[in-house]
């Protein structure tokens, strides 16, 4: 007879219960949980957690805190559908199950000494968070860093005392663009790609992190690679439906990859070729 | 001349009555049997508690979108393969990963037991027996295992049973896979027809199989035997008319996503499914929640998905896959192209049942040579 583990320890379906012990809005329909789950080893920037609500269901949703912290997990969670919206109402104290960390980390280190530009749009904000403490937590190891931020209008900006604390910081530069302003907005407007012509960073020795939409990603990648950053130098965030996040539901597939396991950080000399086929 | 056996695995014969006595053996070291029985004018793999379960003197004819069965000579395994498959049993369509009980504020989490149950398969063909070992390579030897697969492998016994006939959607030569079982197996019967009766050339393949075998009826097989289990064999291979030419096939898959085939086949795909449930190697599933009336009690359970429904890439917003070209080409292109890169071998393992079930009769190897041919549509 075959041994038979414990299927707690050996069941990668199985969650454990987790509680969340702080909740912030962030804007309406955005709200950041800081969750505290047993077993708990800290993760990589760019990975993610399955969050369950019992009787509800289960959703992949990426980390947003600092991986220094290796005791507190931070979600930032849009209510978007079914799942996402009953657990954007969880309040402190409440019980939810969780498993993870998951998927493929943004490579931060590979930037060292190297110029670092973070192109992001609307929610793609919160996965490159852990991008951003990484880099102001150790500064002196990268080169000029950049981050190009693009939402949809101004009351739609996530992290905006964040920003405005990092656009403070004279050791990098912030940029942020509206798609449609409104008579308080005195920035600029446009979508994100348009932020890249003030950008200062050496092309030949620069990594960038792309998150946000598929076709932001696209754009944003393009121009990137139009000024003359390596496709390899260039990582993005993909997103697909993940049921199980360890490559065995099949859902997530883009060509080759899971993007649950293979991903979902993935560099632009991977995705360019499987992104310009429609429908993939 | 002993041909494919080793001296260790010298293949011994059995009779009717030693078939029977195999069965006996198996239930009575706690195994549950599951092999052919025939319902619904079908031959489905469900239990069998003796030799009278099984579907003798029936064949099977098959082609695109059809399926009959009828009455021909005294074989056991006369015909070749049903709609279900072993990954009915060994990853079932439906099963529980986990519950949840909620009470005075305190809310548990139940993981669903992992079964102890022995199985048994009688009757596994040698396509079947590639398709296990693609899902062992899916769920087994990843980064995650599927800890309830794993269990019911682990306490698998595998009686493969040679093909003596092909259907005419068979392409098992062309794939590698068949039609003779090559391993995998913990015993190999060959069924042919002496003067009295059936009978089957046997062989083991685990020393599981040999023990199983030295306990049974069975006397050394002669020359005869073994050419008469071998004719079998060859009068299956000779009877595959279909094939697929597997040579550069994952390159040219991957190189032609807009290729006009896609809408061709897509315009005759009813979008069904049927292809991927009875598929042996599909192995996608889907979580859904349920939960009774006062939340209480919830579940989380797992069941069998298929990429031709449109749900199945729904990210918020809608799907990534709308149309009907885009969810045939991710089917093949997976099976045949993607499954290589992903685990190291095809998905297709040439047992045919997606042509055979297909209620439109779309024919995988058409379509696969349609791409190669460059034929535009026509």
């Amino acid at each position: 007879m075959a041994h038979i583990p414990d299927p707690h320890l050996s069941d990668p379906m199985v969650p454990v219960l987790a509680r969340v012990t702080n909740r912030v809005e962030e804007i309406p329909g955005v709200v950041t949980f800081e969750i505290n789950a047993p077993q708990w080893q800290g993760f990589a920037p760019g990975q993610f957690n399955m969050l369950s609500l019992f009787g509800v269901g289960e959703i992949p949703i990426s980390i947003s805190g600092p991986s220094f912290d290796s005791t507190t997990i931070i979600h930032t969670i849009r209510d978007v559908g079914a799942v996402s919206g009953a657990m954007a109402t969880l309040e402190p104290g409440a019980m939810l199950g969780m498993r993870g960390p998951y998927g493929t980390a943004w490579p931060v280190e590979q930037a060292r000494g190297r110029d670092v530009v973070v192109v992001a749009g609307g929610l793609g904000l919160a996965p490159v968070r852990p991008i951003l403490y990484h880099l102001i937590t150790n500064r002196a190891n990268f080169g000029r860093v950049t981050l190009l931020y693009g939402a949809r209008s101004p009351d739609e900006i996530l992290f905006r005392n964040e920003l405005s604390k990092w656009r403070a910081q004279l050791d990098m530069s912030v940029e942020v663009t509206v798609d449609h302003a409104d008579a308080t907005w005195r920035g600029h407007v446009g979508v994100v790609t348009t932020l890249f012509k003030g950008a200062d960073f050496d092309p030949a020795k620069t990594t960038a992190f792309v998150c946000g939409p598929e076709i932001m990603m696209r754009f944003g990648a393009n121009a990137l690679t139009d000024a003359g950053v390596a496709p390899e130098d260039i990582h993005l965030s993909m997103e697909r439906n993940m049921q199980c996040a360890i490559g065995l539901c099949g859902h997530c597939q883009i060509g080759p990859f899971f993007v649950c396991k293979d991903g979902p950080v993935f560099n632009w000399a991977q995705m360019k070729p499987l992104m310009a086929i429609k429908e993939l | 001349m002993l041909v494919e056996t080793d001296s260790c695995n010298s293949p011994f014969v059995l009779d009717a009555n030693g078939l029977g006595r195999l069965i006996a053996s198996l239930h009575a070291s706690g195994h549950r049997v599951l092999g052919p029985t025939r319902r619904d004018n079908a031959v489905v793999y469900d239990e069998v508690r003796s030799t009278s379960d099984l579907p003798r003197g029936w064949v099977d004819e098959q082609a695109g979108g059809h399926y009959r069965l009828k009455r021909e000579g005294e074989a056991y395994f006369g015909y070749t393969i049903g709609p279900t498959a072993w990954k009915s049993f060994l990853h079932p369509p439906k099963q529980s990963l986990w519950s949840t009980k909620t009470g005075n504020g305190q809310t548990e989490i139940r993981p669903a037991s992992i079964s102890d149950e022995k199985l048994a398969f009688l009757g596994v063909r040698a396509c079947e027996l590639a398709a296990i070992a693609v899902q062992d390579k899916v769920f087994l030897d990843g980064a995650y295992r599927d800890p309830h697969y794993a269990a019911r492998r682990a306490n698998l016994f595998i009686i493969a049973v040679n093909c003596g006939r092909a259907a005419s959607t068979c392409f098992c030569s062309s794939m590698g896979t068949g039609p003779k079982a090559r391993e995998g197996y913990d015993l190999a019967l060959t069924e042919f027809i002496t003067s009295e009766d059936v009978a089957f050339l046997a062989v083991a393949g685990s020393k599981e199989g040999a023990e199983m075998l030295s306990t049974l009826p069975t006397r050394p097989a002669t020359q005869a035997d073994i050419d008469a289990s071998t004719e079998a064999t060859a009068q299956a291979e000779s009877q595959i008319n279909r094939r697929i030419d597997t040579s550069g096939l994952s390159p040219l898959l991957k190189e032609n996503p807009d290729h006009p085939r896609w809408n061709d086949v897509a315009s005759r795909c009813l979008n069904c499914a049927n292809c991927t449930m009875v598929c042996p190697t599909c192995f996608c599933t889907k979580v859904e929640e349920v939960s009774d009336l006062d939340g209480v009690e919830t579940s989380r359970v797992q069941s069998w998905a298929s990429c031709f429904t449109s749900d199945f890439s729904y990210i918020h917003g809608g799907a990534v896959r709308t149309t009907p070209k885009a969810r045939y080409r991710q089917w093949m292109t997976h099976k045949l192209a993607t499954w290589v890169d992903q685990f190291g071998t095809s998905g297709c393992v040439g047992c045919g049942r997606c042509i055979t079930w297909c209620p439109v009769g779309i024919d995988i190897t058409e379509e696969a040579a349609a791409i190669r041919s460059g034929n535009k549509g026509g």
